[in-house]
Parts: C-alpha cells; structure tokens; sequence
C-alpha cells in the first residue's frame, strides 16, 4: 500500500478515524506534562515575575500560527497542481485551526505586553505582520466559501494561500529586520535557548502538544468535509445508514 | 515548587489577571473548537443520510 492510496476521500476518512483517538490523548497528555512543568516545576522569572509564565502557550501558538500556514499552502497547493481533491481538502480543514493559534498568539501576546512592555497593542513589525496573518487565513476561508464549486474555489484558494506564504518569512525575521518592542528568538536552531532548561522543557511540550491538537482538529474537520462533499459517493452511503442501524 | 499556597497560586505574583487572561481563552477556545468541527461532521452525515433515503433504492 502505497501513501498515495490516502489520496482517496474514502481512505482517509477511514485512516484520520483510527488516528485520531491517539492524537487526542497525545495532545491532551503532553498539555497536562507542559503545564505542570511550566507552572510547578519552572521557576519564577528574575524580572518579569510571574507574567512570564504565558510564554508557555504565546510561543507555541506562534509557531502553529506559522506552520500551520505553510502545511495549509503547501497542501492547497498540492490540491491544485495535481489535482488531488483530498489535499485541497485538508488545505481548508487547517485554515480554521491556523487562525484560532494566530488569534491566541495575538491574544496572549496582548496579555503580556501589557505588564510588561506597558500597552496591550503596539503597531511594530512583529505584530503587524502575526495580524495580516490572521486576514490572510480569514480572506483564505471567506474566499473558498464564496465559490460554489469546490474544485474551482480550492484553486482561487491555493493562489491566495501561495502568494500568501510570503508573509511567513516577513513573520519569523521581522524581529531581526525591524527595530521592533518585541524581543527577538528565545530559541534557534543555530544557537543555546537563552532561558532556563525547565522553561524550554515545558514551552516544546506545549508546542508537541498543540501540534497533535492542530493535527487533530484538522483530521476531524476534513472529514467533514469529505462527507459534505462526497455525500453522494456509495461509501458514504454506506456510513450514513451503518450509523443508523 | 514556587507556591506556598493556593491563593498564592492564583494571585501569579500580582499578575492574574494576564495569566489567568491569557490562558482562560486559550483553554475556552482549544476547548469549543473540537466540538465545532465534531458536529460538523454529525450534521453532513446526517445530511448524507437524508439525501440517500430521499432517492429510491437501485
């Protein structure tokens, strides 16, 4: 069996049921180890005090909020240059889900500049850029719900996502490129966290577990969406009379 | 372990408001999401259902 076979709707729709459970209880596990590290285990902040704790999720968010967009551009890209329906199909399950961790990132972001950086709101490169990510994901799912026929909707949505994506560069090095109030990475690939281990553990169980989250939501709203679409396919047929019964 | 008690927990060092702020709507969000898309699902099947049983058997 080969991965493409999860190409088809019916297939997948089998395979995101069986996974999902896992991915729950993954999610729902790692969230409760992160939370008790970050709030029992890491120690108090020299000079943020408590405030500091939100970076626990505010981080996390964050990277969702970016790589959430690039799966979901690279699958409704996928969707459209090979015409494969189910890639499409995923590209508009994780829209949603990238702007609910682009909100929280925003959100949480907001709670902590206020003690911190004393406004709730700042128009610096960092955040201006994390909010036209939220009106590209939110012009992404206005756009391909506009459009009555889904195939030609997952096509103007893929254009808009891939011309989109551009911003997630502008993102990530906007705190390098820009005098920005935000600080710059706690966390690189290249360099040591500049922060205690213990934080560093609890932020990437948080980032694990809003991952399977993300994973998760977006299996569970694909099929959804798979049903809607295929309503009239004899496989779901089938589902929709076995769950009578 | 940094708290010597409960209130001392929930007080976060003065700083309730925005912790408690931050991750309520975190957790109401992370929490409401799933169901949505839960009963998404529920309500194409059901619609599925409905289109099947509205056209005759072959």
């Amino acid at each position: 069996m080969r991965l493409s076979t999860f190409a088809a709707p019916s297939r997948f729709y089998a395979l995101a049921g069986v996974l999902m459970p896992w991915l729950w209880a993954a999610a729902a596990l790692l969230a409760a180890a992160g939370l008790w590290i970050g709030f029992f285990v890491a120690p108090t902040d020299a000079t943020q005090g408590e405030a500091y704790r939100i970076i626990f999720i505010h981080v996390p968010a964050a990277w969702m909020s970016m790589l959430v967009y690039l799966a979901m551009a690279g699958w409704a890209a996928v969707g459209w240059m090979l015409n494969a329906r189910m890639a499409s199909m995923l590209a508009r399950a994780l829209a949603p889900t990238g702007a609910l961790f682009t909100f929280i990132a925003l959100w949480t972001g907001s709670f902590w500049g206020k003690p911190t950086w004393g406004t709730w709101w700042v128009w610096d490169a960092r955040l201006t850029s994390e909010l036209i990510l939220l009106f590209l994901y939110l012009g992404f799912i206005a756009l391909v719900e506009a459009i009555d026929d889904p195939r030609r909707g997952d096509k103007a949505g893929a254009l808009l996502a891939i011309v989109g994506a551009v911003n997630v560069p502008i993102i990530y090095f906007s705190v390098r490129w820009w005098n920005t109030l935000h600080q710059g990475a706690t966390v690189s690939l290249t360099s040591a966290p500049k922060m205690a281990s213990t934080m560093l553990t609890a932020m990437l169980l948080m980032t694990f577990a809003f991952w399977a989250y993300a994973i998760a939501v977006a299996f569970s709203r694909s099929r959804a969406i798979v049903l809607e679409r295929e309503a009239h396919a004899d496989w779901v047929r089938g589902i929709a009379h076995g769950g009578r019964a | 372990m940094s708290w010597n008690s409960t209130s001392e927990f929930f007080s976060m060092g003065g700083y309730a408001l925005y912790v408690w702020g931050a991750y309520g709507v975190t957790a109401l969000l992370m929490a409401v999401e799933p169901l949505l898309a839960a009963r998404r699902r529920r309500r194409a099947l059901e619609q599925a259902r409905i289109a099947a049983d509205a056209e005759p058997r072959a």
